[in-house]
């Protein structure tokens, strides 16, 4: 469960986050849509710990979040951009986070199957395509089985048979009771994973609710028509 | 402590993949077992490989520093969202960097003067030049991670800083100190001479190895300031008491910066 009152962020001179105020239940199917520099990215980093908030106050599964860290052992992020060190195995690097964390690591070898990169597992990082790289860090992300999950552009470089697997993947933990949070520009992809969706725009939250009512609101049968008529009125 | 090694043994294990510190042993190698070949094969090879210590280290260290936080970026980013201290990251990833690149720089030369039987003749002069020398690695690594961060995502401008401070500490400066020597000649300057050499790491070790192999007489004026007070028990104590400062501000002030960044 998440829960943030009245956030500000600021960098330099540039307001990014107006006091924005949400609460996602636990088991919830987030997307969060909005134009670039609307501050989406800013919002989850804060979630992350990523970034500091100048002020306002971020609860995640009930702990409040104060520079500590441990609150993260619930999280699971997968970032938009896979980059690892080059040389580093596939193997090498899920043991190196398996040592980070005090966590057992009940997925890995389901997943592992599931994304078919049992054939990667000896292969230096670099070799390895974006999309399989971004499988990985889908593994990395769901491996420690964590209550709350966080998907940055997930499906970005994902070929169509990996990318199916993937939303498989994100329906079986919503099947699970997890908490899911979708970034996306590919509206499309958050149809198929999500059924609430946060639209912000320049700092503040726009629209929360759900997918249905939305739709039913802007008179759109697509999420696409949706989104974009937000944005001309906003 | 065991996360901190553990994130430190994996850049080890990656610097070693990477072979690019293997390589800077072996320059070290190749130059000091050249420098003794040809040389005359005496303990006064030490100093020679110290003066390229002093101009090749700091330099690397800094570019390795900083290269280091721009290139592994995501990776970095994906640690700070696992559930560990950002202070515990932050110590792993020094020393994982800083660490192979001292004792490349160490084992590299000690291998030749080992076998060269320098260490038998001079191990005080020896020990003095690697330690300095692995210093001034930890110290540069640190200063290059502390432009890295804090040029995060103007490169030009890192880099930029990089060689610009490396050139300003390694050959500028004792320039600067000279003019100024020779423009306020007729003014008592014992103390601001001392001073300065204390601001710069590089003129700290320098002064140490001149004392060390005693031709600080050669230089004059200065030496003879030096001498005077650097060579004194006082001046030692000093000398390695501000390398000592050097060493943890600014390791100390990139864990600072490392905390409190917006990432």
């Amino acid at each position: 469960m998440i829960r943030i009152e009245n956030l500000f962020k600021q960098f330099g001179d540039l307001d990014v986050l107006k006091g924005m105020s949400l609460e996602i239940p636990e088991g919830q199917a987030t997307g969060i849509v909005g134009p670039n520099g609307a501050g989406k990215t800013t919002l989850i980093k804060t979630l992350l710990g990523l970034v500091k908030a100048d002020s306002g106050i971020i609860h995640v599964d009930g702990i409040k979040l104060n520079g500590n860290w441990k609150y993260r052992e619930n999280l699971g992020y997968m970032p938009q951009v896979a980059r690892y060190p080059e040389n580093m195995k596939v193997s090498e690097l899920l043991d190196f986070i398996k040592g980070l964390r005090n966590q057992e690591a009940v997925y890995e070898n389901e997943l592992i199957e599931q994304f078919n990169l049992g054939p990667e597992l000896n292969k230096q990082l670099r070799t390895l395509s974006g999309g399989n790289r971004q499988k990985v860090g889908a593994t990395l992300a769901m491996m420690f089985d964590p209550k709350i999950l966080f998907f940055d552009e997930p499906t970005a470089g994902l070929d169509p048979q990996a990318s199916h697997k993937f939303k498989q993947r994100v329906q079986q933990e919503k099947e699970r009771g997890k908490t899911v949070i979708i970034t996306s520009h590919i509206m499309s992809e958050l149809e198929q994973l999500v059924d609430h969706v946060i639209f912000i725009l320049d700092g503040k939250i726009r629209y929360y609710g759900t997918m249905e009512s939305l739709l039913t609101e802007s008179k759109e049968t697509r999420l696409e028509g949706a989104i974009a008529k937000m944005m001309e009125v906003g | 402590m065991k996360l901190l090694l553990h994130i430190a043994q994996n850049e080890w294990k990656s610097l070693i993949r990477g072979k690019w510190v293997i390589g800077y042993g072996l320059i070290f190698l190749l130059l000091t077992d050249t420098l003794l070949r040809f040389g005359g094969g005496g303990p006064e090879v030490l100093l020679s490989i110290s003066n390229v210590m002093l101009l090749f280290i700091p330099l690397v260290g800094m570019i390795y520093g900083i290269l280091y936080i721009y290139q592994s970026r995501e990776f970095v980013e994906l640690l700070l969202t696992q559930p560990i201290d950002r202070k515990t990251l932050y110590w792993g990833l020094f020393s994982g960097i800083s660490i192979p690149l001292m004792l490349a720089f160490i084992i590299g030369s000690i291998l030749p003067l080992s076998w060269h039987a320098i260490l038998l003749q001079d191990p005080v002069a020896a020990a003095m030049v690697l330690g300095l020398g692995g210093v001034l690695t930890l110290i540069f690594v640190a200063l290059g991670f502390v432009l890295g961060l804090a040029f995060y995502d103007d490169r030009i401008k890192g880099f930029g800083f990089t060689i610009v401070i490396w050139l300003f500490m390694a050959i500028l400066y004792d320039g600067l100190i000279l003019m100024a020597l020779f423009a306020f000649g007729d003014y008592p300057l014992e103390q601001f001479v001392i001073a300065a050499v204390m601001l710069n790491p590089i003129d700290l070790a320098r002064i140490m190895v001149l004392l060390e192999f005693d031709i600080s007489a050669l230089m004059g004026y200065t030496g003879a300031v030096f001498n005077r007070f650097f060579g004194s028990h006082m001046g030692i104590i000093t000398a390695s008491g501000m390398l000592a400062v050097w060493l943890a501000v600014p390791a100390w002030f990139g864990m600072r910066v490392f905390n409190k960044k917006d990432f």
